[in-house]
């Protein structure tokens, strides 16, 4: 009953606890003496008067408003240099452009390298450019054999 | 038709300060008035409000509105109150023991609202002020979160649940709090209490 005097004495219950607050009061003095006297208190903290803010109040809430640090987006500090901003637009599209080219030059594999390193060893080498012209087979591609 | 807290609070976070200024008029009444009885110093109430309403402010960008805007705004508000009057209160016991009980701000423009009524019975303004101050103390002397319960259940006219979400409490333990609240007032208020019975 602790819990439902005060909603009973503001109205705030909702139906079927208000009916039973009031079957509980038509059989409970002490109850009722207790709702007598919190709207008794009730009534007594309405007579206290509302005070108005003051007329500087707007100004001063305005005032530490317009204080306030402008909090910027991160992209936001381009905007107040736009000579930096075309600079990096034209390098980042340099960027671009030049990969994009880079990628349209012909490829060598990579497993030509080792053999096109090689080739530029050998055909430098000298010991092998004095060697003697291979001898040409005869017999229809049967190469001599060496003479024991 | 006028738009509702949560559709201001949302337009304040595109970008639209006059949606902010709505805000401010719709509140600053009920937020200093609360503020004024919970920390019982008009000039700090003030303070305090406009610090409510720059919280306000700074927090928009980041304002979802999962909860009823004044919840958010008195639960901000309650907490500012209670930090300053825990704050405050070793101030507040220095000063009540050393200086002599002078007229607050309240009390002060009531009194120079009541001197222009000239034709009012000097007795009966005394009988008044003594009621109007008996009722301020026993407010005064409730506990912190039982004080902050009485103001937005009477006077802010917040519904239970809010309430309890204010003050970071179940529904239940809300209803016993306030439950206290009215017996301790009922019991400092006896004298006017028993009055309002025979009227």
């Amino acid at each position: 009953m602790e819990n439902k005097i005060l909603g009973y004495v503001d109205g705030r219950l909702r139906e079927n606890e208000r009916l039973e607050v009031e079957k509980h009061l038509a059989g409970c003095a002490a109850c009722c003496l207790r709702v007598n006297e919190f709207r008794a208190v009730s009534g007594l903290l309405e007579e206290l008067p509302m005070i108005e803010p003051t007329a500087a109040f707007d100004l001063r809430v305005r005032a530490r408003v317009a204080a306030e640090p402008v909090k910027q987006s991160w992209w936001a500090w381009l905007i107040p240099a736009p000579r930096v901003t075309i600079a990096a637009l034209v390098l980042m599209l340099a960027t671009i452009w030049v990969g994009t080219a880079s990628k349209n030059q012909p490829q060598i594999a990579q497993e030509d390298i080792p053999v096109l390193e090689n080739y530029d060893v050998l055909s430098n080498f000298e010991p092998l450019t004095e060697l003697p012209q291979p001898v040409q087979a005869d017999d229809g591609g049967q190469q001599q054999s060496p003479q024991m | 038709m006028a738009r509702s807290d949560v559709q201001l609070m949302l337009d304040v976070k595109a970008g639209d300060e006059q949606s902010f200024t709505l805000l401010l008029h719709r509140y600053r009444s009920p937020l200093v008035n609360f503020l004024y009885r919970m920390v019982r110093n008009r000039e700090q109430a003030e303070d305090l409000a406009q610090e409510v309403f720059l919280r306000v402010y700074r927090a928009r960008e980041n304002y979802v509105p999962s909860a009823k805007f004044t919840t958010w705004l008195f639960r901000i508000a309650t907490n500012l109150a209670l930090n300053s009057v825990r704050d405050t209160r070793y101030q507040r016991m220095e000063i009540s023991l050393d200086a002599p009980v002078t007229v607050d701000a309240e009390e002060g423009e009531e009194k120079t609202l009541d001197i222009a009524e000239k034709h009012q019975n000097i007795e009966q303004h005394l009988v008044e002020e003594t009621r109007k101050k008996m009722i301020r103390h026993a407010i005064e002397k409730l506990p912190e979160k039982q004080r902050a319960a009485v103001l937005l259940h009477k006077y802010q006219e917040l519904d239970y649940g809010e309430i309890a979400k204010i003050l970071q409490c179940s529904e239940s333990a809300l209803k016993s709090l306030l439950f206290r609240a009215y017996e301790t007032l009922r019991v400092e208020l006896a004298p006017l209490v028993a009055q309002q019975g025979k009227s």
